[in-house]
């Protein structure tokens, strides 16, 4: 077996060398690759889906998929009142909505009195809540936990997924990528 | 003062190794014969000064020296002895130091005592060894100093990540390291006998006592690594096919390969090239784990230890010694003379074979390792789990197994499985044969339920397990030499190990359960009733215990105390599963969450055989001790019978 293989050693000789050169540019290229290493949303890029929520709050209008498509770039926040990094992140959305960004929030399995001490707790940055009691909105964009944030662009496409709470160093981040989906 | 020794010598080691480099290169030509006799003292001289130098950092870990930057990160005055011995080589530059400590070692050994091979290709190989080394001290010298001082001495050391305060976790790294630097051996051994274009049985017989204790200690800490995964992370699983996992798993697949292709160069002068080219790749894949390991280009489970900086350092020593050795590979295999020819039905045959698989499942495993950094370059991600694995390294490891079963009973160069002598073969090996049909037949016929793989494993360690004793048959069992033993232990343990897999894979029963205090659960053959909940108290962590009645059908209950345990300092949570082990299986419970309503989740898995896993581990690496004592033994009695001749060719004045 291995005598025929030599009898002709021509390129064979060469394959590990070859193997070993793409292995080597492979790992460069991991190396030097942009840090990111979130996997993308699938959803980015995609339109959100058709849905229409009751109110989750007494004091704020439910939320319905014809929000987002009245030409200005918003966020959709995911949380809920029993989410203990929803709270942590409540100061970073006051800001944001402080700079005027219009936030839209979804409750995710919640009760309306507990939303309602959540809110009051926390304050309240949203525009509009909307009662997502069996998490379809939340499965249907993509988000597989709490709190999770998107951007969407004025015609009602998801632009950005983040997941987890909004750091205060992500803020920056979050209103460049509003800019980025007003242009 | 033990510090600065330490670097000082380290400084005079690594000098001596660029002597040694130098003067082995310059001895291989004609010009430069005078410098041939410095190259072994000097290989000596330089494993004994990094040996010192690694006793100083040890010392400097017992004491607790916190004037040293890297005893004062890692350590802390009231570690126990152990830890505090652990604690040298559980960080990086304590690890790199111990990397080049081994090599030294052992290339001083080599110089000490090798004295079948030509002296040109010993040379060769020294120079190869110490060029390979010089790039580990400069990392330590230049990037990555160990002995390096605070200024001002820090008043208590910042300790070790709990995670890894684990006796086990103390010496598993360690082990897997002696490993792969065992391998860095034979492939300075692959480089001299390429430089020489010297490849024979001579050099098959030096290398291969290298690749056996390299390999016996990368099976030890495969089988401890997997142990610990399966009783720390309470995932109930023993291998993940983690990036991790898969670096150790290749060099292992490498050195199995190389290990019997050595034996066909050392008996039979064949398979000269692809020895050669197997010892390179056996390093290769030593360096490229520890690569995947340290620049965290993979996500993987032990991302504790990563630091990019260092992982480009780490390739480029990469690309230097394997695109380097394979090079050298590519210009000189040709004019390797052809080896020995053989007949289809032989064991060279059988042992190519195994070869074939060997490489087949490792360019598998290395694949899908390195899949998902290829997908991402393209655009995509994705990961790589057991649904690829598992079945197809199976396609390659099941006729491996098979083939492992005749091979040994094989003659060399040229055999014959028909006419009157091949009843010797057929007879026996038909009836493993018919073993594992009967027991593929009976899991067809009363067990539906358990799928093909398992089915298939559980088949074939029928027919296997007593198919690994035939070598046997026939002979002296006192007479029979130990490195024949030590295969068919090494065959056997594979066997027992892949019944512990399929067995897992077959028979387990899982239960996810709720459970208030008192509630009662029957899991397989077990009845386990959660007698209560508590909090207790470790040193660094507070945790939940569970307090668990588990009956075996009607025996008495016994005790199980599985915790879900927060750490402190740094914060983390860990579950701590609590196991039952008996002789046909283990009870694995693992403490949940508590539910809203006051009820815990509970997880159990009754798991038939799994402890046949690591048994299987542990005859592997017996297996390799004992073929390992058997050549080394060989080797010392044939050393005094040389003297002994010289002895007297002295005293006649010859």
């Amino acid at each position: 077996m291995s005598a025929e293989a030599k009898k002709k050693p021509g390129l064979a000789i060469w394959l590990p060398l070859i193997l070993f050169a793409g292995f080597f540019a492979l790992v460069i290229w991991g190396l030097v690759r942009p840090a990111d290493r979130e996997v993308a949303s699938a959803f980015i890029g995609k339109p959100l889906p058709a849905f229409d929520l009751p109110p989750a709050s007494d004091d704020r209008p439910g939320l319905s998929t014809m929000v987002f498509k009245a030409g200005k770039p918003r966020l959709l926040n995911v949380f809920a009142s029993w989410c203990v990094p929803c709270a942590v992140e409540s100061p970073q959305l006051a800001f944001l909505a402080s700079k005027g960004v219009e936030i839209d929030g979804v409750a995710i399995r919640d009760r309306k009195p507990d939303v309602a001490r959540f809110l009051a707790q926390n304050g309240n940055p949203f525009a509009r809540i909307g009662k997502d009691d069996l998490s379809q909105v939340q499965l249907a964009i993509g988000s597989s936990g709490v709190p999770e944030t998107f951007v969407v662009d004025g015609k009602g496409v998801i632009r950005y997924q983040h997941i987890g709470d909004i750091r205060a160093e992500d803020v920056p981040m979050i209103l460049r990528k509003l800019e980025e989906a007003g242009q | 003062m033990i510090a600065e020794l330490g670097l000082a010598v380290l400084w005079m080691a690594a000098a001596l190794a660029v002597l040694q480099l130098v003067a082995g290169v310059l001895a291989l030509r004609p010009e430069g014969r005078q410098l041939a006799g410095l190259v072994r003292p000097v290989a000596v001289v330089q494993g004994a000064l990094v040996a010192v130098a690694f006793a100083a950092l040890v010392s400097l870990f017992l004491t607790t020296d916190l004037s040293v930057k890297l005893v004062a990160e890692n350590s802390h005055s009231m570690k126990p002895f152990i830890f505090k011995l652990a604690g040298t080589w559980g960080n990086h530059e304590g690890s790199m130091l111990l990397w080049v400590t081994i090599m030294g070692v052992a290339g001083g050994f080599v110089a000490l005592i090798e004295k079948r091979l030509p002296e040109n290709t010993l040379i060769a190989t020294l120079a190869g060894q110490a060029f390979v080394s010089l790039g580990f001290y400069a990392f330590l010298l230049l990037s990555s100093n160990p002995f390096e001082r605070l200024a001002e001495p820090a008043p208590e050391g910042a300790g070790l990540n709990p995670l890894l305060q684990d006796i086990g976790l103390a010496f598993h790294p360690p082990t897997l390291y002696v490993g792969y630097v065992g391998l860095s051996i034979a492939f300075s051994f692959a480089i001299g006998a390429l430089v020489t274009r010297d490849v024979g049985p001579a050099f098959a017989r030096a290398m291969r006592p290298w690749v056996l204790g390299a390999w016996i200690f990368l099976t030890l800490g495969i089988t401890a690594g997997s142990y610990w995964a399966y009783y720390t992370l309470g995932w109930g699983g023993w291998w993940f096919w983690d990036p991790v996992e898969n670096a150790s798993l290749m060099p292992w697949l490498a050195a199995t390969a190389l290990l019997h292709s050595c034996s066909v160069l050392a008996s039979r002068n064949a398979l000269k090239a692809w020895t050669v080219m197997l010892g390179v790749i056996a390093f290769s894949m030593s360096m490229v784990g520890t690569f995947l390991v340290r620049s965290g280009i993979l996500t993987s489970v032990h991302a504790f230890a990563v630091d990019p900086e260092r992982g480009s350092f780490i390739l480029a020593l990469l690309a230097v010694y394997i695109g380097g050795a394979l090079t050298l590979f590519g210009l000189r295999a040709s004019t390797v003379t052809e080896g020995a020819r053989f007949s289809f039905v032989s064991r060279e045959a059988a042992l190519v074979l195994n070869n074939v698989m060997l490489c087949g499942i490792l360019g598998i495993v290395l694949i899908g390792t390195l899949y998902p950094l290829l997908t991402e370059a393209m655009g995509v991600k994705v990961s790589v789990g057991p649904p690829y694995f598992n079945p197809v390294s199976a396609v390659f490891a099941i006729p491996m197994m098979l083939v492992m079963g005749v091979g040994p009973l094989l003659r060399w160069r040229q055999d014959s499985l028909e006419g009157k002598g091949a009843a010797r073969i057929t007879l026996p090996v038909g009836i493993c044969a018919l073993l594992s049909a009967a027991v593929l037949l009976g899991v067809v016929l009363f067990a539906h339920h358990i799928k093909l793989l398992p089915a298939l494993g559980l088949a074939v360690a029928a027919g296997l397990a007593p198919a690994s004793f035939l070598p046997l048959r026939g002979r002296n069992l006192r007479r029979t030499p130990l490195p024949t033993w030590g295969m068919v232990i090494g065959h056997f343990g594979i066997a027992v190990a892949l019944f512990g897999m399929a067995s897992e894979s077959a028979f387990s029963t899982e239960k996810l359960a709720a459970m208030r205090p008192g509630d009662v659960q029957q899991v397989g053959p077990w009845t386990v009733k959660l007698d209560g909940i508590g909090p207790v108290a470790g040193p660094n962590w507070t945790a939940l215990e569970a307090t668990v009645a588990a009956g075996y059908e009607s025996a008495a209950p016994v005790m199980l105390h599985p915790q879900a345990r927060t750490f402190s300092n740094p914060p983390g949570n860990r579950t701590e599963s609590a196991l039952k082990t008996r002789w046909n299986g283990q009870l694995y419970a693992v403490l949940g969450e508590e539910g809203d309503d006051g009820r815990w989740q509970m997880r159990f898995w009754w798991k038939p055989f799994v402890p046949m896993i690591w048994y299987g581990g542990a005859l592997i690496a017996l297996g390799g001790l004992l073929a390992l004592l058997g050549r080394v033994a060989a080797d010392i009695r044939r050393l005094v019978a040389t003297d002994k001749i010289a002895y007297r060719r002295m005293k006649q004045g010859r």
